[in-house]
């Protein structure tokens, strides 16, 4: 199963090699990692999507807990947040009726274009993970030259009561089945 | 006389009187005087280039700092080892640069998998040639960084006094464990104020000593109520020095009491509520009062898979109380139904305040369970055959524990003598058995045990091996010899890598391959060129007389026997098997 682990760890050297460690000592691959600093410049942020048997991210997220510089680790999986991820598409779309294709998918996805030139768009995409990996599939029929994902980030939400998501529209499972 | 000459003539530096210090220091005198703050006064080292500083330091200050030159790095840390467990103090070593860091990764890791708190100083290259490729350059900080309960690469002079104070306390606290901090040689150049800090502040760490009341609470209702309950007990015990504790709580209730391998001589093993060790060379007895038991109470082990055997057949009826200072150790591999996070002897000793002097619980209503253990015990007892023509090496373990009167500190390697010693040897208290459980080291136990005999010049320490680990770290009989130790090493000799040998005979149709030690050196004339004593035996009637004038000649002796080549050890779990399909032998 995907985990989310969120990671506040001292923001030194080094320190990041010996979390990413933890899960390529036990052969497990991370599949997104981003870091950065939060509000306090001492403290970084680590956001990490791994898979893995509940069993076996308990005991990675206990052994992340004891970690000498890591003031806390929390497997986000188990509470309420909201994850997004930002993804840069590089669309094959010359002028017609493939270009008007792309422009339609990236507004149904709220996504924004960032460059275009006579032959292709490039896109930038924010959501979850699905909702990313979904434009993607959409999009590649049309020919992708090539994309960067940042990977997820993730943060609680305010309240574990909280349902659904304000304002600024995202888009519904229904809407994407599309 | 060189301390008596003047620096300035020949380079000499004067033997520094405690005490007097420099304002500014560089960066070696300022880790000499954060070592003397934090109470060391013995390190395990080699130099080296990258050290040079250092051992300029530790020339000055050899009042204070006793240092002994090991003759391989590997030795070094395996005597740091040594002392710390035999001390219980942070033992502390000190090797170079490159070769110098990677030789002692051995040592570390082993350190780490036995929880053994040291401080490994490493000399790097200057700062600005890091990641050049220099000469004896390596990655130390990311080579141990997997095999270190933390380890540092100090940048700046300035945070060399703090990172030292870190390093002790991390080592030492919560779960202990190996630290190492890599310093650039520029850096022990450099100078800065030395102060050292009152307190270290680590947001992120702080290691729970006592646990939850409530589920100690439980943990004592539960202890009170089961028919069928056992101790099992290892190294958290000894090293939060809880044998007091337990020996208190095992009486109390007359509960049986199982020690793993790193828990031997945390409860006497002559007690009479000792079972012996569990697991896969453990007694009989011992298996199946844990696979039959209805309450595990774990108290600092953790499930180790030498000790569980298949983890499917694992103690079927039983409920687990597990109690351990390191929270990743609970439901590991076995999951605990009560899991209580706190360091061994915190936690008995809140069990013991919730049991009032008359709440003399058991006796009769454990009868039952005590009787049923006496017949495992009648059914299979640990037993070999004995021998007048070959010296057998369980007969060998119990000459020596005649002769030392279980009193000695007997460090052994890993395989074969390390598993008759655990049976036969019958250790009366904690820090007197030296082994390498984790990581399973040969050539761990003769530098151990010279590390111990340095702690404690006047005790009887033995270095127990076999003849292939003891040519692993054989080279320390100069260190041994060089320091006028007085440590023993008894060399059970059986021409083979014996454990290797027993699997290929019993898993691998008796094809063995590459375990005859076709050539070993003539031990008694390899002590004899060290300037040891060699001394050896070859027939049982020649034994008690070997050992006992081995053991009290003064100074390093080898003593070299001779055992039956093919003895296996036995009872035995096959790997995979569970704890009650024991080979008997």
């Amino acid at each position: 199963m995907r985990h989310t682990l969120s990671i506040l760890v001292e923001n030194r050297f080094g320190e990041l090699s010996r979390i990413v460690g933890l899960f390529s000592a036990r052969g497990y691959n991370v599949e997104s990692l981003t870091v950065a600093e939060t509000l306090d410049p001492k403290i970084a942020r680590v956001t990490l999507v791994t898979t893995g048997s509940d069993q076996t991210i308990e005991q990675i997220t206990g052994q992340l807990n004891k970690q000498v510089r890591v003031l806390e680790a929390v497997d986000m999986t188990g509470f309420k947040h909201i994850e997004r991820e930002m993804a840069l598409i590089n669309v094959t779309a010359g002028m017609g009726p493939a270009r008007q294709e792309v422009l339609s998918l990236a507004g149904i996805f709220r996504a924004k274009v960032v460059d275009v030139s006579r032959d292709g768009i490039i896109i930038e995409a924010t959501g979850d993970w699905a909702k990313v990996s979904a434009l993607i599939e959409l999009l590649k029929p049309l020919g992708i030259r090539d994309i960067v994902r940042t990977g997820a980030v993730a943060i609680a939400r305010l309240s574990e009561q909280t349902e659904g998501e304000t304002a600024d529209g995202e888009i519904n499972e229904e809407e994407l089945a599309v | 006389m060189a301390a008596l000459m003047e620096r300035s003539s020949n380079g000499f530096a004067e033997a520094e009187e405690p005490g007097e210090r420099p304002q500014l220091m560089r960066g070696a005198r300022i880790l000499c005087e954060a070592l003397v703050e934090e109470g060391v006064d013995t390190i395990f080292g080699y130099p080296g280039g990258a050290v040079l500083h250092i051992y300029d330091e530790l020339h000055r200050m050899r009042g204070q700092l006793h240092h002994v030159l090991c003759r391989h790095e590997q030795g070094a840390v395996h005597m740091a080892e040594g002392y710390a467990k035999a001390t219980g103090k942070v033992g502390v070593a000190l090797v170079t640069s490159g070769p110098g860091a990677t030789n002692a990764v051995t040592g570390i890791a082993n350190a780490f998998m036995d929880s053994t708190p040291l401080v490994v100083i490493s000399g790097q290259v200057p700062r600005k040639l890091i990641g050049t490729d220099a000469f004896q350059e390596a990655d130390t900080v990311g080579i141990t960084r997997p095999c270190t309960k933390y380890n540092y690469l100090v940048k700046d002079v300035r945070d060399l006094a703090e990172v030292i104070r870190e390093a002790f306390f991390i080592a030492r606290s919560g779960r202990p464990g190996p630290v190492l901090v890599d310093i650039p040689k520029d850096v022990t150049g450099e100078t800065a104020p030395f102060v050292y800090p009152e307190s270290v502040s680590l947001p992120g760490y702080r290691p729970s000593l006592r646990g939850n009341l409530q589920q100690v609470k439980r943990a004592v209702d539960r202890i009170k109520e089961a028919t069928r309950p056992v101790l099992y007990v290892g190294g958290g015990v000894i090293h939060s020095n809880g044998s007091k504790e337990l020996l208190e709580l095992a009486e109390k209730l007359t509960l049986p009491v199982t020690p793993t391998l790193m828990g031997l001589g945390c409860f006497p093993s002559g007690h009479r509520l000792s079972l012996g060790m569990l697991g896969m060379h453990g007694t009989y007895w011992a298996n199946m009062a844990i696979s039959e038991s209805d309450l595990i109470i774990a108290i600092g082990v953790r499930f180790d898979d030498r000790v569980t055997g298949a983890l499917d057949k694992f103690a079927p009826g039983a409920e687990i109380v597990h109690v351990d200072v390191d929270p990743t150790s609970l439901s590991k591999n076995v999951r605990a139904h009560l899991p209580v996070v706190g360091d061994a002897r915190s936690v008995m000793q809140q069990m013991l305040a919730l049991l009032p002097d008359d709440d003399r619980v058991t006796g009769a209503r454990l009868s039952d369970w005590w009787e049923q253990i006496e017949e495992w015990k009648r059914f299979a007892p640990l037993a070999y055959e004995k021998s007048d023509q070959v010296i057998m090496p369980q007969y060998l373990v119990e000459e020596l524990h005649r002769l030392t009167q279980g009193d000695a500190i007997i460090a052994t390697d890993v395989g074969q003598h390390q598993m008759w010693f655990a049976q036969y040897y019958r250790f009366n208290g904690p820090r007197q058995s030296l082994t390498s459980g984790g990581l399973g080291t040969m050539g761990f136990g003769f530098p151990a045990a010279l590390g111990a005999q340095v702690a404690f010049p006047e005790r009887q320490v033995i270095a127990f091996v076999g003849d292939g680990g003891f040519q692993m770290t054989a080279q320390e009989l100069a260190t041994a010899v060089q320091y006028k130790s007085n440590v023993k090493i008894v060399v059970m000799n059986n021409n083979y890598l014996g454990m290797v040998r027993q699997w290929q005979e019993f898993f691998y149709d008796g094809a063995y391959s590459h375990v005859n030690m076709q050539w070993l050196p003539d031990f008694v004339k390899l002590a004899e060129a060290y300037g040891a004593v060699g001394l050896r035996a070859t027939r049982p009637d020649q034994l008690r007389g070997v050992l006992q004038r081995g053991l009290t000649t003064p100074g390093v002796v080898v003593m070299d026997i001779l055992v039956s080549e093919e003895e296996s050890v036995f009872p035995m779990v096959p790997a995979g098997a569970g704890l009650k399909e024991m080979v008997l032998g």
